[in-house]
C-alpha cells in the first residue's frame, strides 16, 4: 500500500521529520499502520502503547525472558529490543493476529487443551514463539540438539528435547514448562508447522 | 535513553561515508545487543545508521573453496547454511549453543564479532568500569568475577568475550573483511579481538567508522573434523563459562593439524597455539591431549572465584579432542574393512 507521499511500504526508507522522529508504516495482524514515531520506540511499546495491543508482554525489556516475542515477516523475535524505526514495511503478527476469525490457532487451541499455563503472562510469548518453532522444524532449521547426521535441510522431527530446547527463550516463571512442551507436540504432530509461513 | 537520529542507508559506500561525516553515529544491525546497551545508558549514540538491510546477507562459496559470509546474514540463517553444516560444523554448532533462537533469526554476523562484554559492571553505569569509563576503575577485580577471565587479563580490565561463534572463528582461522574512510583491509579472526592491557575500552581491531563487511573461511581442511562445546550454568540459553572450538586432523594415529580455541576464558577467543604445537605431529591420545590442554593452562591466573574455569577447560579440551579422535578412528576403520 503506498503512503501518503506515494512511497512504496518500505522501498525508500522511513522519512525522517525531525532529528528525532520518523513517519514509517508498519503492517500489524494485516493492518498496515502509518506512523510518526520517536526513533526511541520499540515494536513492544508500539504495539502495546500506540496501538493498544496489549497481548504482546513485557517481562524484562532485555531479550532474556521471551514474553515480548512477536513474529516479523513469520519469524519469531523479542520485540523489546526491535526498533519500530528499523521495521519500516515490515509484517509483524502478535498473539491477537493468530486466530482464524473464530477459529483459535492450532497452537492456541493445544495450550487450552494441555492447560499450559498457570498465571498465562508468559503465554502470548510462548505461543507466538512455539508458532517459529514449528515452522524452523518444517524449513529444516537445526537446534544445538539436533543431531550432526540429519540430514541439512530436511524438516527436523520435534522430540520433546528439541521443544524444550527450540523454546529455552521463554521462561516460564510459573513453571508451566512440561505441559507447554506437551501442547507443542501436540500440535506439531497435527501438522500445525506445514504451511506455518 | 537518549534521543537519536535515524539513517538507513543501502549500500556500503553510503554507510562508510555517513558515518565519517556524523560524529557519535553507531552502526545498527539486528539491534540486540546494541537496543539493549542503549536502554541501560551503556551506549548513547547520536545517530544509528541502519546497515540491517545491505545487500550482505549472502553465503557464498568461493573458487578457492572457502566460503564469505556476509556481515547482515542472519545467525539462525548461517547456522542452518548446509554448506555451513556439512562442511564447518564447528561454526554451525557454535552459532546454535548461543542465545535463543528469537535472538538467532535476529542478531548479525557483524553484530555477533562486535557485541559488548557481558561483565556486570560494564552494563551498570552506577559502577565505575574502564572499559566503559576509561580510568574509573575495574572492580571486578576484586568484586563479582566469577565469569570473568583466566588468561590475558590486566589490572585494568578482566571481562570476557562473550560471542561463541567468535570461538569458532578463531580455530577456523577465519578472516575479517573492513571497510572504512581509508578503504579496505582484512584482519585475521584470531587477531580481531584484543586483550585488554591498559586500554579495555577498545574491544577488537576495528576502528572509528569502519563497517564489518564480511568473515572469509579457508577452505575446509582435507580430512579434519571439527567440534564445538560450550559449558554453561544452564542447559540452554546462558553465556559460556568454559567452551571450546576444535579442528582435529588424524593420520594412522598421529594428530596432523589441531586448532584449538577456547571460549569464556579471555578478552578474546583464546587460540591454544602452546598446545596446538604439543600436538602436532603426537598420537592422537587421550594422554597427549591432556598434556597439551596442560601446557596451555600453565599459564592460566584465575582470580578469587573463577579458579574452577582452569579443570573445567581442561577436561573439555580433553573431551572434545577425544571424541574428535575417535571419529576419526572409527571412520578409518571403516574405510579399511
Ligand atoms: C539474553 C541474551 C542472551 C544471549 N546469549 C548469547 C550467547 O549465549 N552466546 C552468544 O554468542 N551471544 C549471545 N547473545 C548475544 C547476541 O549473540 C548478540 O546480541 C548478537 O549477536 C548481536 O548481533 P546484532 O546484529 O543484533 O548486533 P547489534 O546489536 O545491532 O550491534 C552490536 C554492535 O556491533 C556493531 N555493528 C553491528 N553490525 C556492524 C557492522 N556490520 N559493522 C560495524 N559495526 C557493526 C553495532 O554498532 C554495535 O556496537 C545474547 C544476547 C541476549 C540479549
Ligand atoms: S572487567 Fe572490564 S568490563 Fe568489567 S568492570 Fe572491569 S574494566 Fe569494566
Ligand atoms: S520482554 Fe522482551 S525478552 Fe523479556
Ligand atoms: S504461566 Fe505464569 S509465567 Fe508462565
Amino acid at each position: 500500500m503506498p503512503t501518503a507521499d506515494g512511497r512504496r511500504d518500505g522501498a525508500d526508507g522511513p522519512r525522517p521529520v525531525n532529528g528525532r522522529h520518523s513517519a514509517l508504516t508498519l503492517t500489524v495482524n494485516g493492518t498496515p499502520h502509518a506512523l510518526t514515531l520517536d526513533h526511541r520506540t520499540t515494536v513492544l511499546d508500539l504495539l502495546r502503547e500506540h496501538l493498544g495491543l496489549t497481548g504482546t508482554k513485557k517481562g524484562c525489556d532485555h531479550g532474556q525472558c521471551g514474553a515480548c516475542t512477536v513474529l516479523v515477516d513469520g519469524r519469531r523475535a523479542n520485540s523489546c529490543l526491535l526498533l519500530a524505526v528499523a521495521h519500516d514495511g515490515r509484517r509483524i503478527t502478535t498473539v491477537e493476529g493468530l486466530a482464524d476469525a473464530d477459529r483459535l490457532h492450532p497452537l492456541q487451541e493445544a495450550f487450552l487443551e494441555r492447560d499450559a499455563l498457570q498465571c498465562g503472562y508468559c503465554t502470548p510469548g510462548q505461543i507466538c514463539s512455539a508458532v517459529g518453532v514449528l515452522a524452523e522444524a518444517a524449513d529444516g532449521f537445526p537446534s544445538h540438539v539436533t543431531p550432526d547426521t540429519a540430514p541439512s535441510g530436511a524438516p527436523v522431527a520435534l522430540t520433546a528435547d528439541e521443544i524444550r530446547e527450540r523454546m529455552s527463550g521463554n521462561l516460564c516463571r510459573c513453571g508451566a514448562y512440561p505441559r507447554i512442551v506437551e501442547a507443542v507436540a501436540d500440535a506439531a504432530a497435527a501438522g500445525a508447522g506445514v504451511g506455518g509461513r | 535513553m537518549r534521543p537519536f537520529g535515524y539513517l538507513r542507508v543501502d549500500s556500503v559506500d553510503e554507510a562508510v561515508r555517513a558515518a565519517a561525516g556524523q560524529p557519535g553515529a553507531q552502526f545498527l544491525a539486528g539491534g540486540t545487543n546494541l537496543v539493549d546497551l542503549m536502554k541501560l545508558g551503556v551506549e548513547a549514540p547520536r545517530t544509528l545508521i541502519d546497515v540491517s538491510r545491505l545487500p550482505l546477507d549472502r553465503v557464498e562459496e568461493l573458487p578457492d573453496g572457502g566460503l564469505r559470509i556476509g556481515a547482515t546474514v542472519r545467525n539462525a540463517d548461517l547456522a542452518a547454511a548446509p554448506v555451513v553444516r556439512d562442511r564447518y560444523p564447528v561454526l554451525s554448532q557454535a552459532l546454535l549453543a548461543g542465545a535463543s533462537g528469537q535472538l538467532r533469526n535476529t542478531a548479525t554476523t557483524g553484530g555477533n564479532l562486535l557485541q559488548r562484554t557481558r561483565c556486570g559492571y560494564f552494563q551498570d553505569t552506577a559502577k565505575p568500569c574502564n572499559k566503559r569509563e576509561p580510568g574509573s576503575g575495574c572492580p571486578a577485580v576484586d568484586g563479582a568475577h566469577r565469569d570473568l577471565a583466566v588468561l590475558g587479563h590486566s589490572a585494568h580490565c578482566v571481562a570476557t568475550q562473550p560471542s561463541d561463534m567468535a570461538v569458532a572463528l578463531a580455530a577456523l582461522d577465519a578472516t575479517v573483511h573492513l571497510h572504512g574512510p581509508e578503504g579496505e583491509r582484512t584482519v585475521p579472526a584470531t587477531d580481531f579481538h584484543r586483550l585488554p592491557g591498559d586500554s579495555p575500552e577498545r574491544d577488537t581491531e576495528i576502528r572509528l567508522g569502519e563497517l564489518l563487511t564480511a568473515v572469509e573461511l579457508p577452505p575446509p581442511r582435507a580430512g579434519a573434523r571439527s567440534r564445538y562445546r560450550k559449558v554453561r550454568d544452564r542447559a540452554s540459553f546462558a553465556f559460556a563459562l568454559v567452551s571450546v572450538a576444535a579442528v582435529l586432523a588424524v593420520r594412522d594415529g598421529v594428530v596432523v593439524h589441531a586448532a584449538l580455541a577456547f571460549g569464556g576464558l579471555a578478552h578474546r577467543p583464546w587460540r591454544a597455539r602452546t598446545a596446538e604445537a604439543a600436538l602436532h605431529g603426537a598420537p592422537a591420545t587421550e594422554e597427549h591431549f591432556a598434556r597439551a590442554a596442560a601446557a596451555e593452562l600453565a599459564a592460566a591466573a584465575p582470580l578469587r572465584d573463577n579458579g574452577f574455569k582452569v579443570p573445567l577447560a581442561q577436561s573439555l579440551a580433553v573431551g572434545v579432542l577425544t571424541e574428535l579422535a575417535d571419529r576419526a578412528d572409527r571412520a578409518g576403520r571403516a574405510d579399511n574393512g
